[in-house]
């Protein structure tokens, strides 16, 4: 039956990329299973985290906002109007969406089922080029015309094109990967792939590949018990396995998955089954490749065998950084992924460390990361922070087991320095015997940093409560923080001294509501942002955190979004906190990225007005928050 | 044929089925709408017959523009004085069928939606005489009425009356191809979609 409401869709549908590479006839099946949604001003279409819809959209009237949000704000990064397509994402990725697509005005949109519209795709290369340009552009956020000027980061040239094109690079894929033969029993074959922590086996005959053996396979096959375990794996591989040539894209591997409904591609030599065999791609790498770089350099984290492939992650990660802060991109987000990463790193370190002193430590031990790393806030390569605990042994044992933790954390200290992390200008390494001991002795350590903290002393001290545990034991690390919050609790003299150095940080406006710069030195008339505005919020939050019995984290940011919580009175205070903490690491982190830096010192004449006036808004809640900290500490009394 | 229902094993399977289906409680999923619209021989319900008849559904918010369907209706005296009345020509190319079987596929097609049309007692009335004339029963389905919702949303009495025309002014809908059957179903579709977002049904 002839349907007319089909032809008119279909009629506006030829006017727009990629409908115009698409015959009528096409059009009008298409548009005859399409549906016609209204958005009022301001409907959601689909929230970020929402679960793939089964259509994709088309803008026939009306704007769509295209914007990232999170908790705290929303970034618009495109705008749809008549013609254009959202949400794409389903063709190409099976995680959430991204994006939050929100009707800016009253608007009318065309849905198009996914399954109705995947023949096209697959069959027709212009349709595919033009969807994943659309779906590149939008998920990486061209530049962002509305932004310039509002940050520092005019003045940072902005190179993102590396990451669109990124999607058209070759996939990086496991090369060389675990074979087996048919004629191998499926029990060993399992064996190999539990011990190489791998999902999949390519079954092969003079390296020519027959099948292959995946998770799936082994549970719907032999868990279920179709199989018996000592089956030989010609019975229970899947066959033919799917090939493809070296050197596919990132965009093509996705594409065969989705055609060929496999979570696997055996690549070959030419990309049919009578060449050998040279790798594996999963979904894996195609995942990682897309869902941007985060994912992809945990993997290369885990994987690296020598520190200088750490050095390239790291490296990779700056670029990520700035990346995140050219989109706007909360800080607290950023500095969640960079921690993960850092993290990654670390662990790695140690793993390689072990590795070549070859023998396994002698009892358990934790690493800690401290100062910013142990907040989560490293953003720029600043210096490296970091202790070891080990268990405590029997006095006979105690100079091996020294001996060999201090090695231990002098490899993994000169490792991290090669990686880019400089060493602590105050020795303040796991690799410095005062930082490596067993339990017993850093309880006591801490124990006088908090019963007896000298003024001296605390200022070392306060790193110590920012702690991130790595490669961590529960029970040691039970053990300290247990402790710590015992003898910290309630300790007035402790948190008057800790208050008193809080406050000690000069403050960042003159009596003029000028910018106080420094006198003299090689930084002359730069502005001191870490010390005269970081420093004063991570010390406020610390001592208000730790005053709460709040040990568990670290990071300054989420310690103000836990005080809001604990302290409704002043959550506002809090809030404002938080938000000029953001705001002063964005600035710190964009100097440091154009300079290269450390990112401490500002120079103002580089700022426009607007950004002076940001940086000045977040002074007041610096502020009320040292008030509040001298009324609470009662400081008066003690100075 | 007031105890019709006594005899219902004489009825045709087609009604039997349409009437069925308002027999179960449980509706699940998200519920269908369908919006209709006809041209008409005149405006006396009991003198005037069905040409043709429109209509399209709409799931949830959305309107699914493949659950369409339309019947041009093959009429017995082609002395058809309608054209004038509401300025539509009949001229639409599809095949033309008798008015049961016109019937049958409509309902068929209709199920146990709840029926919207703009003005739909009349829509509605002009089906019920054609069923009477097939010696079935009446309508069963909820009805909505794009007048009354719109006068609803206005906060105007139920008996205020506006055309068409002027809720796609105050609605801001295109009237483009507003003079054949399947532009005014879908024109009083996306009406429907707004007034159903606008009064939250």
């Amino acid at each position: 039956m002839k349907n007319p409401v089909a032809e008119r869709i279909a009629d506006f549908l030829k006017r727009f990329p990629p409908f115009i590479s698409l015959t009528y006839t096409d059009l009008i099946a298409i548009a005859g299973q399409s549906k016609v949604i209204y958005l009022e001003k301001n409907q959601v279409l689909f929230k970020g985290g929402d679960a793939l819809h089964t259509d994709f959209y088309i803008v026939k009237e009306g704007a769509i906002g295209l914007s990232v949000t999170s908790d705290m704000e929303e970034t618009l990064i495109d705008k749809c109007d008549e013609g254009d397509i959202l949400g794409l994402r389903p063709f190409f990725a099976k995680n959430n969406y991204l994006m939050t697509a929100k009707a800016r005005e009253d608007s009318l949109v065309y849905g198009i089922p996914i399954v109705v519209f995947q023949p096209f795709v697959t069959g027709n290369k212009d349709v595919l080029s033009f969807l994943l340009q659309s779906f590149a552009s939008q998920s990486r956020n061209p530049y962002d015309k509305e932004r310039s000027g509002k940050l520092i980061s005019e003045n940072t040239i902005y190179n993102d094109q590396a990451a669109d094109i990124q999607y058209f690079q070759p996939i990086k894929y496991t090369r060389n990967p675990i074979t087996a033969n048919p004629e191998d029993i499926l029990k060993f074959i399992a064996k190999t792939m539990a011990n190489s922590a791998i999902g999949s086996v390519i079954i092969q005959e003079d390296q020519l590949p027959k099948g292959i053996i995946t998770d799936k396979d082994l549970r719907a096959k032999i868990a279920t018990g179709l199989f018996p375990i000592d089956v030989t794996a010609d019975k229970v591989m899947t066959a033919p396995v799917i090939t493809v040539p070296e050197n596919i894209s990132v965009a093509e591997a996705q594409m065969m998955m989705l055609k060929h409904d496999v979570g696997h591609l055996c690549v070959t030599k030419d990309g049919t089954d009578k060449t050998p065999v040279t790798g594996i791609i999963s979904e894996h790498d195609v995942v990682a490749a897309q869902a941007n770089t985060p994912g992809v350099l945990l993997k290369q984290a885990r994987r690296a065998t020598r520190s200088k492939e750490l050095k390239y992650v790291r490296e990779k990660l700056t670029d990520l950084i700035q990346n995140s802060i050219d989109k706007n991109i909360p800080v607290a987000h950023i500095s969640n992924i960079a921690a993960e990463i850092n993290i990654a790193i670390t662990r790695k370190a140690i793993e390689i460390a072990v590795e070549r002193i070859g023998s396994l430590p002698p009892v358990r031990f934790v690493w800690m990361n401290l100062g910013s790393q142990g907040r989560k806030e490293q953003l720029l390569l600043t210096d490296q922070n970091n202790a070891l605990v080990y268990e405590d042994v029997p006095a006979e044992h105690y100079s091996a087991v020294k001996s060999y933790f201090m090695e231990l954390a002098e490899r993994v200290n000169y490792a991290l320095n090669k990686i880019g992390y400089e060493f602590s200008p105050n020795g303040l390494i796991a690799g410095n015997e005062l930082w490596c001991k067993p339990v017993s002795d850093w309880i006591s350590q801490y124990n006088t940093w908090i019963n007896t903290p000298e003024e001296k002393s605390t200022g070392i001290s306060t790193t110590f409560f920012d702690v991130d545990f790595i490669y961590s034991v529960p029970a040691i690390e039970n053990i300290l923080t247990e402790n710590i919050a015992k003898s910290i609790n309630r300790n007035k003299r402790f948190f008057a001294y800790l208050a008193a150095d809080t406050l000690k940080n000069p403050p960042p406006l003159g009596f003029f509501r000028q910018f106080l710069v420094e006198n003299d030195g090689e930084h002359k008339d730069s502005f001191d942002i870490k010390s005269r505005a970081l420093e004063p919020l991570i010390d406020g939050a610390r001592l208000l955190a730790l005053s709460q019995n709040i040990f568990e984290i670290t990071n300054t940011y989420y310690r103000f979004r836990r005080l809001m919580e604990l302290e409704p009175k002043n959550a506002d205070l809090y809030e404002e906190c938080a938000e000029a903490f953001s705001t002063l690491m964005r600035f710190r982190t964009e100097v440091g990225l154009t300079s290269s830096s450390n990112g401490r010192y500002l120079n103002l004449n580089d700022l426009s007005k607007s950004d002076k006036v940001k940086l000045k808004n977040c002074f007041q809640p610096i502020n009320d928050l040292q008030d509040l900290i001298k009324n609470r500490f009662s400081l008066t009394y003690i100075n | 044929m007031a105890f019709e229902w006594l005899t219902g094993g004489s009825m045709p399977q087609f009604w039997k089925n349409y009437l069925s289906l308002f027999d179960i409680d449980e509706k699940n999923g998200l519920k269908r709408y369908v919006i209709f619209d006809m041209v008409t021989s005149g405006l006396d319900w009991k003198d005037d017959v069905i040409l043709s008849i429109g209509a399209i559904g709409v799931h949830g918010d959305a309107v699914e523009v493949g659950d369409f369907i339309q019947v041009d209706i093959l009429q017995e005296n082609s002395t058809v004085q309608s054209v004038a009345l509401r300025g539509v020509p009949v001229n639409e190319q599809n095949e033309k069928v008798v008015e049961a079987e016109a019937m049958i596929q409509f309902l068929n097609f209709v199920k146990d939606a709840t029926l919207v049309s703009h003005n739909i007692n009349l829509d509605v009335e002009m089906v019920n005489q054609a069923l009477k004339r097939l010696g079935l029963g009446r309508i069963k389905n909820p009805l909505m009425d794009t007048n009354a919702l719109y006068q609803r949303w206005k906060g105007f009495s139920d008996d205020t009356h506006a055309t068409l025309d002027e809720l796609c002014e105050a609605l801001k809908v295109r009237k483009n191809d507003r003079h054949t059957v399947s532009g005014n179903v879908y024109i009083t579709a996306l009406l429907f979609l707004k007034l159903k977002r606008k009064l939250e049904i």
